[in-house]
């Protein structure tokens, strides 16, 4: 914040007629007073409305309260600057912390036939023979343990990290040289090539999975066509088969894998490759030492945006993949739907997160230390 | 910053190469043309540059510069004609078989590698053996002063360092023959000047022939040992700095070099020794001290370079020195020289340099004054085009 005196003294005349505003009010103590308060640094108003929302979480009951706490923290934090950088903070809080708290409660809970169908955590007990009140506390790591007792899971999250592995590994494969197509084209048909590559995403995602079956069944329009070729005489098993799932995956995260490629080689300079041949180097040697390195950044966001939510992909290997196809998703959905577990299904996916998270943190670890040891 | 090299007579050895009919041409281009769809970028070059020359192409931007120097360096074919490098014809082989290397205008550093690796690049593709590899990358980092820098990756050098990287890059394969791309165009001024003349230094140093292509006529002055002036896929002409400056062969070159005044006229008499010319533009009749190929009565223009016309409050008193008579309009003090700007009574504006050779305190020639602009016979040149 800016010395008020300055804002008194001369700034009036030039300033507009806002600043004028704020100039002239500056002589008013109460004014002056909020208006030289510095904005809340981001980590503390994150850390105010954690212990806000954990607060109005355990005692629902005082909500204005805690709305009037919730709405002084925010006049406090946003203030220009910090509403910029608050904002995707809020985003993350509002869509995706607070989601996975409640997960995160659940996960600790009991099965219970109730609705919703598990056992509170914290309950306020009312003893009626002395006339005080409890805070009851329960917190049930049974949950965690039964996902260790039972290979069912720990099959599905290997099989799972497999699967997107692999599908991530094939995804590259095939997005690279797309990618690469795309960057080489005449400039004209970049745009086009770019819609097209986006283009599925105009249909829904379900439509498309279901549109393989036709492709991949016994009858359907792969083997046809590879019958009536001649190729093979007997049609191929593909459809609910591990295969099958590849193809889905590989099909439906592609544009993840090549958008990314192709921001990064487009920003490549070309005259990188002419410098390259012209030291001596092959075009096809080229490739390996300079354009693979420094498309190295989009390789690992594609196969980051790929392998995420193919670790935890529900719809393909539920319409494409077998019976003996076990995907963490597949039982999580099972847990949920079937067992009506809450609780346990709320644990598998919580571990699924951290399954995720710690590798993704660490990579970021990782690089933050490379580019600490280059500087 | 370059290691200080005795004054190499080396230049002297490869001066005027190009005179003497005994001397084979090191690259020879033989009616090269290209064409981009229907248009013409080079226009039917040929061109002979010998051993050990500072060769610059010197030319506005779209002259067809760039891409003579792409076709020399293989990244582009000539669509007809002919390249040949120490005799070798070099049409048909591409860039990365080629003894030839450049120094790219945004130097085209790798960025995922460090000095050392850069520069140590080239060699590897040749499957130099490693401990030669170090010592020639030593030999070359020293040479352009980054001792200091050879773990650095190109992102944390200066402007200036990544040219440097870029230079020892092109060198360390010691090509046949160095192509530089405006190797300073990215340079402020200073640093431009004084790598021009490390630059020249490195040259004579490593004896490789450097063909450099450039916008800024001033570095293609002090660098070369010869230029060749381009304007639209056309080699205007070839010749020495000196050459070029004085003795320019159209009014592209005259203006393209430095300031000039230009005076249209009409041969009135053409001799061996002499030639007169009537301009009305000058208001007078100009004398030139050479013979021109022209008949009677052609238009020719003659250029005079500002520094060589006087201003004077009187008349001369040589009825041979070529006069003409105005009014000082502006003057421009630029510390070392004052410029004037003089307009004659025909109406011509005038532009003419004095060197501040005492201070100025109080001018003797100033604002309004009516003075005598002269030029000896001599100082002039009469151009056909």
């Amino acid at each position: 914040m800016v010395d008020s005196t300055q804002f008194i003294s001369g700034a009036i005349a030039q300033t507009g007629r806002i600043a004028g505003l704020h100039a002239r009010l500056m002589l008013i103590p109460p004014y002056r007073w909020l208006a030289n308060l510095r904005p809340l640094p981001i980590g503390r108003t994150l850390l105010f409305a954690l212990i806000l929302f954990f607060a109005a979480w355990s005692l629902p009951g005082l909500w204005p309260l805690w709305l009037v706490l919730a709405i002084l923290l925010a006049g406090v934090a946003v203030t220009g600057r910090g509403a910029v950088i608050a904002l995707p903070y809020a985003w993350l809080l509002a869509f995706f912390l607070s989601p996975f708290l409640i997960v995160l409660k659940i996960s600790f809970a009991e099965i219970a036939s109730a609705i919703p169908p598990y056992t509170p955590l914290f309950e306020i007990l009312w003893d009626m023979e002395i006339e005080e009140a409890y805070l009851s506390v329960k917190l049930n790591i049974y949950n965690y343990l039964f996902l260790l007792e039972d290979d069912l899971y720990i099959n599905s999250y290997l099989s799972s990290l497999q699967i997107a592995s692999v599908s991530t590994f094939l995804t590259l494969l095939v997005g690279y040289p797309i990618a690469y197509g795309m960057v080489r084209a005449p400039v004209q048909y970049r745009t086009m090539l770019l819609m097209m590559v986006i283009l599925p995403f105009w249909t829904s995602f379900l439509i498309r999975v279901y549109a393989w079956i036709g492709i991949l069944k016994k009858e359907g329009l792969l083997n046809l066509a590879l019958m009536s070729t001649g190729i093979i005489d007997e049609p191929l098993t593909i459809l609910n088969t591990d295969t099958a799932v590849y193809i889905g995956i590989i099909y439906s995260y592609l544009p993840f894998m090549v958008l990314p490629l192709y921001a990064t080689l487009e920003k490549m300079d070309e005259s990188l490759l002419e410098a390259a041949a012209d030291l001596g180097c092959h075009p096809l040697k080229a490739f390996w030492v300079v354009t693979l390195p420094l498309s190295l950044p989009g390789i690992v966001a594609g196969c980051f945006l790929v392998f995420i939510p193919a670790v935890g992909e529900f719809v393909i290997p539920d319409l494409l993949g077998g019976s003996e196809t076990i995907m963490i998703g597949k039982t999580l959905w099972a847990e949920f739907f079937n067992n009506r577990d809450w609780p346990v299904s709320s644990a598998v996916a919580v571990i699924l997160l951290l399954l995720l998270i710690v590798p993704i943190v660490a990579f970021q670890r990782m690089q933050e230390n490379n580019a600490k040891k280059e500087a | 910053m370059m290691t200080a090299i005795p004054s190499g007579n080396n230049r002297q050895t490869t001066v005027e190469a190009w005179k003497d009919p005994s001397q084979e041409p090191y690259i020879r281009l033989e009616n090269v043309t290209k064409k981009f769809g229907d248009f013409t970028a080079v226009d039917n070059i040929s061109l002979d540059i010998f051993k050990s020359e500072f060769f610059s192409l010197l030319g506005p931007s779209g002259c067809g510069k760039t891409t003579l120097l792409r076709m020399l360096a293989g990244f582009e074919q000539p669509t007809s004609g002919r390249i040949l490098l120490d005799g070798e014809d070099m049409s048909k082989v591409p860039p990365y078989l080629r003894p030839v290397n450049m120094m790219f205008q945004s130097y085209a550093l790798f960025p995922h590698m460090n000095v050392e690796k850069n520069i140590a690049f080239g060699l590897k593709q040749d499957g130099v053996p490693s401990p030669e590899i170090k010592t020639r990358v030593d030999e070359v980092i020293s040479m352009v002063q980054l001792e200091q820098f050879a773990k650095r990756k190109p992102h944390q050098l200066s402007g200036g360092q990544r040219q440097r990287v870029a230079l020892a890059r092109s060198l360390v394969k010691k090509p046949k023959m160095l192509l530089l791309d405006e190797p300073l165009g990215a340079l402020d001024k200073k640093l431009r000047t004084r790598t021009q003349f490390e630059l020249m230094n490195i040259q004579e140093e490593t004896g490789i022939t450097f063909v450099i292509v450039t916008h800024d006529q001033e570095e293609a002055m002090t660098v070369s040992s010869r230029i060749a002036v381009m304007d639209h896929g056309r080699i205007i002409q070839t010749a020495t700095p000196t050459e070029i400056y004085e003795v320019p062969n159209s009014r592209y070159v005259a203006n393209f070099l430095g300031e000039v005044n230009i005076f249209e006229g009409r041969v009135a008499e053409n001799a061996r020794d002499h030639v007169l010319i009537q301009s009305q533009e000058a208001g007078c009749t100009i004398r030139a001290d050479h013979g021109i190929d022209a008949a009677d009565g052609a238009t020719v223009w003659v250029a005079v370079r500002p520094e060589k016309m006087y201003i004077n409050l009187e008349a001369p008193d040589d009825p041979n020195t070529n006069c003409m008579t105005g009014q000082v309009w502006d003057i421009g003090y630029l510390g070392n020289l004052s410029i004037y700007h003089i307009k004659l009574d025909s109406g011509t504006m005038v532009t003419m340099a004095r060197t501040n050779k005492e201070r100025v305190v109080e001018r003797k020639i100033t604002w309004d004054d009516r003075v005598y602009v002269t030029w000896a016979p001599d100082a002039g040149v009469v151009l056909l085009s």
